[in-house]
Order: structure tokens, then C-alpha cells, then sequence
């Protein structure tokens, strides 16, 4: 993981010292809620139904052990004891008051992580695979190159009032782990004859209008990454609608003036910038490369004889099955941690929880964690040999759930129950659900499946990419939802079709499963898995049962 | 928002105006004195537009205690007021999923 | 308003014209369409020139009439608006203009590092009482991580001197 130095920790004390002085001239008056506001956001503070939400910052979702301690004691001491995990590997406090922020903002500082561009119309946090560093099918650490984003992107004079918020994200692996096609900008990390560099990816993105993002540079020596990014910026910045707010990401610029015409006034501003003081050498890189520290890892065998033994126990098997991965380094997996126990808000975490967690990543892990954007916790690098123990140990946290990439594995927004801008709630839904399928075996047997939930077309629960979506719509002040098959949010990313009609809260969860028994029915074998199943069928089928109890 | 005093406001019933406590963001209303109160019995009920704009102008003009108001209609039950919708009725009583510590 | 040069209230020399009607003699600023259209005109008065650019405009459209003005004044009809961040930093750093960069309309201390830092070197603030919070506004930060044409050393420089 990348460890800031004396100019980084600098930084990070500059912003404390600045926003505190906000929240101080704030408090005091001298700045009224107008100019505060853009301020707030600007280091990740909203506010909410019930109080002020402080979204932090996890870089690329890397997280030292020691960091997810100062979030557990964030969560206590200025906060109910608990965090949300975002689908942008971010983490939130929901009942933060002001006057304490700047306090728990320093606490932070003190070990490196902070909210800073967590919202506002900014360069937001750079996103990535949690699995980045560990998994054998990438090309290369792409964390590497999010940290270059991140530094050219914090506190940027130029853009750090562009018409809307800008999301990038990036992978190196064959799988994409990041959602890179719904960004703002993609960028997947591949490789032309010895070169390293990036397809370019702009324009995607969900929300109220979801595009599908659109490639315009196949292949980005990496040397050109931040010219590039630089270039489109200030394409966006000079020419982004700013009329109207739902108009104003660069989604619809790209839509608007064609995918070719913002490509050639990309290439027209780069070729001007492009040899310029951002071009990044092996040195430029070198010098980031020697602040990631990367364990020193074992020499181990895989598929070690405690393991094999340990999988005679059933339900041990079933969490192996579902939550380790294949490692680069023998002898190792990559552990995922359900943060969707039956009955729970998806992606929230106690402090004790976060404890427990951080405790276990030193014992077994090497100190690492990362936030998955599915809203689960990773542990990157495990010794296979301590698996096992390591499942015990989660289990005692309540953090066993053998759901993972299952139908319970739900991604929600927060909703009504926190959320100013949701019209329904997400979070009980998602809670029916889970006890809905809460059966091991059943949700085995359903095999892979993605359902997403957010409360408002603004899409924080990405329902377009659910293989099943739903989407809370209002009607005379009664919850009622939506529900679309067949998104994918990979490197095929389709956006789900609408079924029929809205459902009433009562009736989605019955709803959901006569779609789900229809899939049971209906494939061809238990290999064909949802989202093969509705690609197959078309949505009639599905439709007709849905709606057949009405 | 230091929006400027809004000129109309169409209200559908009973009608009360809520904010945020500055320092901390706790829920607040609007009494009739103009002051703030944490508990939605003790806010101000109008019951004409008239009114109800008055009310809203009120509490723009106080962003420095309460911010992010807005006139929300509310159910009266011997003249005090209590929530007419699921929003505000979380807003009064907190999340509807159990938020213990406890997972 | 005040007019703020390096963190002292200075005279505005300039006054500023419409689109049509006769010149003042002396310093005048100009809206952009009339530039255009008498550059040639406006070039042969022997008085400063300056031009008050809208932030939708290209600003490389100024290019042929740099040499002859001395002040282009930018616009931030909001503050939330940051198109005049770009216009600076091509002016600056792409034509090369050397003369007062000038911000006007919603500027705000807390936005004032970064129009500094995109190449500003006057501004139009509201109240002359603002002026020490506006400078310490430009020493809240000193590390910068990216490259503007600021010539204030960047992290990634600061690095490699001290390795």
C-alpha cells in the first residue's frame, strides 16, 4: 500500500487547518450557507435527513489495518458506532455533527486518510479493482497509477469547479472489478507488444440518464496519462453544460456533441499539452512505485493439507466456495467479507466490527483490507493455510455470510431511511430480501446474481447494472418500485430492461422470487446462470410470472 | 440555500417548516416564536399559503442557526403537529431498519 | 470594488466601455465583441486596452490582439463556475500573456489560491476589509502536487530534490 511522506502528511495538515477555519468562519456567520456548502462537500460533508454525513476517502479502496482503526473510532466516538461502505469503495458516517468534524477529520489525518473530493463538482476518489496487487489475472498493479490520479487530481486549481462531479476508475485485470465502462472516464490497463498503456473510456455513468461509456483512445502510453486526462478535463470544464444540473455531467457533452467530435477537441488540446510539464517518466513513476509497500510475502505451497481438511466441513466449504479467490503468490487467496449478513444493511460495519476486521488482516493478512465496490470488505492477501481459522474468527464477528456474488449479496443506496434526495428506502428492502433468501443452499443453487436497489433515480445503488434492479419510485406518497433484468456492470455493461409497471412495497419481494423461480424453471441447466438465462429468454417469461398474481 | 424570499408557495394541508440545527444537524421546526425546536409538536402550523410562506421566509432568514429549510405538510391532532408522510416521519423517529451497535 | 494586487488595494486605471458609443480617453476595458470587431482601431489609441472576456468565449480567439492589451479582465458570474480557471491558464500558460489577469464578479477568498495558481493576479473583491483574509487565504497550502504555470515547485519536484 502506498505510504504518504513528509509532503503528502503536510497536505493532508493544510486541509485540516483550512476546513476547520471554514467550519469555524461557518459557525460563526462570516460564511452563510451558500459559500459554505461547495466548501463542505468539497471535503465530503453533507447534509442528510438526520444529521451531517462525512464521507471518507479510501483511496482506491486500500486500507492499512491502523486506518480502519481510526474509522472504528471515528464511528464511536463522533458518530452511532457504525459505517456504510460505499459502491465507491468510500466510507460513510451518518450522524456527524459539524462543530466535531474538523476534530474527527485531524483523527483521521493522523493516519493518512481523509474525505478530501469525496463530493462536490471536483475530481472525485480514483476507483479500482479490490482485488488489485493480488490477483494473477492483471498485468500490473493498477493502484500505481490511481495514486498518480490522485495526486494530480488533489486540490486542482483548474478543476475543482467543473460543471459536476467526475468519477474515474481503472483496472488491469481481465475481469473488471471497478465498473470502468459506468465512469466518468475508464481505464483499463493493457499491454501493446512491451508498452503499458490505457483504453480510455469516456462518458459513462447511471443516474437519472445511464450511458454506457464510449472508448476514444484504444491504447494511452501510460508516459501520456496525465496530459490525456488533463486534456479531456479541460474539454469538459470549458464546454460541460452548466444550465442545468441534470445535464451537466460529461456524459451528456460526450452524448451531445458525438463521441467523435469530443475526441478530436481532446486530441486537439492534448497534442498542445501533451510533451508539457505533465508527461510522467520512469522516474515520475519510480518515485511512486517506492512509496507502495507490498508484504513480503511467504513461500508457501498451495492447496496446503489443513485446508483440504478443513473442506470436509460443509459449511466451511460453502464460504470457501464463494469468498476466496485465486491469489498470484502460491500459497495464497484473496478472502472477500460479506458486509450483507441476513437481516443487516447492506455494507454497514460496527466499530467493533471494523476492530475485529483490522485485527484479523494483522494476524492473517498482512495488515491489508480493501473496500470492494459490491460494498464488501476484502482481504487481499491470506495464507491459505489460515483460512480456516480466519472463517471461524469472521464467523464470531457475524461476518461469515456465505453470500457472496449470491442473490443476497445486494447492492443498495442508503434511501429514505438517511438519504435528502431518496424518495423510498432501499435498506429494509434489501433486508426483506436477504431473509427472503436467506436459505445457504437455496441461494447456491440460484448461483450468481447481482440485485441492485437504489431509492431515486439518481442511482447510488446502481440499478441499471443489477441483473435484476429495482428502483424505489414515489407515487401519492407511497413507496413503490421498479424492476429491470438483465444489467451487467462488467466490461460488457448492458443497462436492465423495465419489466411492466412499478410494484407497491408489499409485493416486490414476491415479486422478485416468482422472477427468480422462473430462472429455476426455466434454464437449461443449473451452469446457466441468471443473467444467461435472461439473455436467452428475453424478458417475456419473466415478465408473465412476475406480474401473473395481480 | 440563501435563496432569495420566495415569492409563492402552494401548500396541500397543514403545513410546517423544517430545517436542520447548524452545528449539528439535528432535525428542527420552526416555532411560532420563530425559534427552533427539536420536537415537531412544538412547530408552527400554517394552514394558508400565505402563511406557510411566511413561515418558510422566517427560516431562510435564520441560515445561521438552521439550514436546508423547507415547509412540509403535517398531519394536527389537537392542534399540534405530527408527521403526514414516511420522509418526515423518519426524520422524527430516526431510520425504520435497527441501527443498534450490536450486529 | 476594490481592486487587489499583490494583497494591497490599488487605483482601477481602467474604465470600462460598452459595446458602442465614443472612447474616454485613457485606460479602457472593452467587452469582447467590440475587441473583435475595432481591434485595429482600439490597438492605435495610446492608452492601455483591456478586454472583459465572458467565460463561454475561446480565449484563443484573443491571440492576434495580446500584444496590444494590458488587461483581460475574467468572469465568474458564480463562484461554483469555474470556466475562467481554463481561460486563465491557456491565456497564460498557451498564448503567453504577460499582462493583468484581472478575476471579477463572485470571487472568494477560498477560491483565491486557485485562480492565483491558474495564472490571476488581480482581483475584484467585494469589501477592501477582506484583503488580510485573502492573503492569508494564499498561504493556507504549500504543497501543490500538480504542474500549473505558476512556477510554484510541485511535490513530485520537491521529491526528486530530496532524493
Amino acid at each position: 500500500m502506498y505510504v504518504y511522506d513528509e509532503f503528502d502528511r503536510a497536505f493532508l495538515g493544510e486541509r485540516v487547518d483550512d476546513f476547520r477555519d471554514q467550519v469555524t468562519r461557518r459557525l460563526s456567520g462570516e460564511l452563510n450557507e451558500e459559500e459554505f456548502k461547495p466548501l463542505r462537500l468539497m471535503n465530503g460533508v453533507y447534509l442528510q435527513l438526520h444529521a451531517y454525513m462525512l464521507r471518507v476517502c479510501i483511496p482506491y479502496g486500500t486500507l492499512a489495518s491502523n486506518q480502519l482503526r481510526a474509522l472504528a473510532s471515528v464511528a464511536r466516538r463522533y458518530d452511532k458506532g457504525y459505517g456504510h461502505f460505499t459502491t465507491r469503495q468510500n466510507i460513510q458516517f451518518n450522524w456527524i455533527k459539524l462543530s466535531e468534524l474538523p476534530d474527527a477529520m485531524a483523527e483521521l489525518a493522523a493516519v493518512g486518510i481523509h474525505g478530501i473530493q469525496t463530493s462536490g463538482n471536483c475530481i472525485r476518489n480514483t476507483t479500482t479493482d479490490p482485488w488489485a496487487g493480488a490477483t494473477p489475472e492483471e498485468i500490473e498493479d493498477p493502484r500505481l497509477y490511481a495514486e498518480v490520479i490522485r495526486q494530480w487530481s488533489t486540490n486542482h486549481p483548474e478543476f475543482t469547479f467543473l460543471p459536476r462531479k467526475f468519477k474515474i476508475a481503472i483496472t488491469a485485470a481481465k475481469h473488471d472489478r471497478a465498473a470502468i465502462r459506468v465512469h466518468d472516464i475508464g481505464l483499463r490497463l493493457h499491454r501493446r507488444g512491451d508498452e503499458t498503456g490505457f483504453e480510455v473510456i469516456v462518458g459513462g455513468g447511471l443516474g437519472r440518464t445511464p450511458f454506457v461509456g464510449k472508448t476514444i483512445r484504444d491504447f494511452l502510453p501510460k508516459e501520456d496519462l496525465l496530459s490525456y486526462l488533463e486534456a479531456i478535463l479541460r474539454v469538459y470544464n470549458s464546454g460541460g453544460r452548466r444550465d442545468n444540473i441534470y445535464k451537466a455531467r460529461i456524459k451528456i457533452q460526450v452524448h451531445e456533441v458525438g463521441t467523435e467530435e469530443f475526441s478530436r477537441r481532446v486530441d486537439e488540446e492534448w497534442a498542445q499539452i501533451r510533451e508539457g510539464a505533465l508527461r510522467l517518466d520512469e522516474a515520475a513513476f519510480d518515485a511512486i512505485r517506492d512509496r507502495f509497500v507490498n508484504p513480503a510475502f511467504e513461500a508457501l505451497d498451495d492447496a496446503p493439507a489443513a485446508l483440504a481438511e478443513a473442506l470436509k466441513n460443509p459449511d466451511f466449504a460453502r464460504w470457501h466456495a464463494n469468498s476466496v479467490g485465486p491469489h498470484k503468490v502460491p500459497g495464497h487467496a484473496i478472502v472477500t467479507i460479506s458486509l450483507k449478513p441476513v437481516g443487516k444493511p447492506p455494507g454497514d460495519a460496527t466499530a467493533d466490527q471494523m476492530d475485529g476486521v483490522a485485527d484479523l488482516a494483522d494476524t492473517f493478512a498482512y495488515g491489508e483490507i480493501r473496500v470492494a465496490h459490491e460494498q464488501n470488505l476484502t482481504l487481499p492477501h491470506v495464507r491459505q493455510k489460515d483460512l480456516p481459522e480466519l472463517w471461524r474468527r469472521l464467523d464470531a464477528l457475524g461476518l461469515a455470510t456465505p453470500n457472496v456474488g449470491l442473490i443476497s449479496d445486494i447492492i443498495a443506496c442508503p434511501g429514505l431511511d438517511y438519504c435528502s434526495l431518496a424518495n423510498t428506502r432501499s435498506i429494509p428492502l434489501a433486508q426483506r430480501l436477504t431473509e427472503r433468501f436467506a436459505d445457504p443452499e437455496r441461494i447456491a443453487d440460484i448461483g450468481r446474481m447481482h440485485i441492485n436497489i437504489s431509492g431515486c433515480i439518481n442511482a447510488c445503488g446502481h440499478h441499471h447494472v443489477g441483473h435484476i434492479g429495482i428502483l424505489g419510485v414515489e407515487k401519492k406518497e407511497q413507496e413503490f418500485y421498479q424492476v429491470t433484468l438483465g444489467g451487467k456492470g462488467n466490461l460488457k455493461t448492458r443497462l436492465g430492461e423495465l419489466i411492466g409497471p412499478a410494484v407497491s412495497e408489499e409485493e416486490v419481494v414476491d415479486v422478485i422470487e416468482r422472477i427468480v423461480d422462473t430462472y429455476l424453471d426455466l434454464r437449461e441447466s443449473p451452469k446457466e446462470t441468471f443473467i444467461a438465462a435472461v439473455q436467452r429468454l428475453g424478458l417475456d417469461p419473466f415478465k408473465e410470472r412476475a406480474y401473473a398474481a395481480r | 440555500m440563501t435563496s432569495p424570499l420566495q415569492q409563492k408557495l402552494k401548500i396541500t394541508g397543514p403545513t410546517a417548516v423544517t430545517a436542520n440545527r447548524l452545528a449539528d444537524g439535528v432535525v428542527v421546526w420552526l416555532t411560532a416564536a420563530h425559534g427552533w425546536s427539536t420536537h415537531i409538536g412544538e412547530a408552527a402550523v400554517a394552514t394558508t399559503s400565505e402563511a406557510a410562506l411566511a413561515l418558510l421566509n422566517a427560516a431562510h432568514a435564520d441560515e445561521n442557526h438552521a439550514v436546508g429549510a423547507y415547509a412540509a405538510r403535517v398531519a394536527v391532532e389537537d392542534g399540534r403537529a405530527s408527521p403526514a408522510n414516511l420522509r418526515e416521519r423518519i426524520r422524527v423517529d430516526g431510520p425504520t431498519i435497527a441501527f443498534d451497535a450490536a450486529a | 470594488m476594490p481592486l487587489v494586487k499583490n494583497g494591497a488595494v490599488v487605483p482601477d486605471p481602467f474604465t470600462v466601455v460598452e459595446a458602442e458609443g465614443p472612447l474616454p480617453e485613457g485606460a479602457v476595458t472593452v467587452p469582447l465583441a467590440r475587441l473583435l470587431a475595432e481591434g485595429a482601431d482600439l490597438a492605435g489609441r495610446n492608452s492601455p486596452l483591456g478586454v472583459a472576456v465572458p467565460n463561454t468565449a475561446d480565449v484563443r480567439e484573443l491571440a492576434p490582439h495580446l500584444p496590444h492589451l494590458s488587461l483581460v479582465v475574467l468572469d465568474f458570474p458564480k463562484f461554483r463556475d469555474g470556466r475562467a480557471y481554463s481561460q486563465a491558464r491557456l491565456l497564460r500558460e498557451r498564448l503567453g500573456f504577460t499582462g493583468e489577469l484581472r478575476a471579477r464578479g463572485n470571487v472568494l477568498r477560498d477560491q483565491v489560491l486557485f485562480m492565483v495558481r491558474c495564472g490571476f493576479d488581480a482581483f475584484e473583491i467585494e469589501k477592501a476589509d477582506d484583503i488580510p483574509a485573502f492573503a492569508k487565504a494564499l498561504a493556507t497550502y504549500s504543497i501543490f502536487y500538480q504542474p500549473t504555470g505558476d512556477g510554484r515547485p510541485t511535490v513530485a519536484s520537491l521529491r526528486a530534490g530530496h532524493a
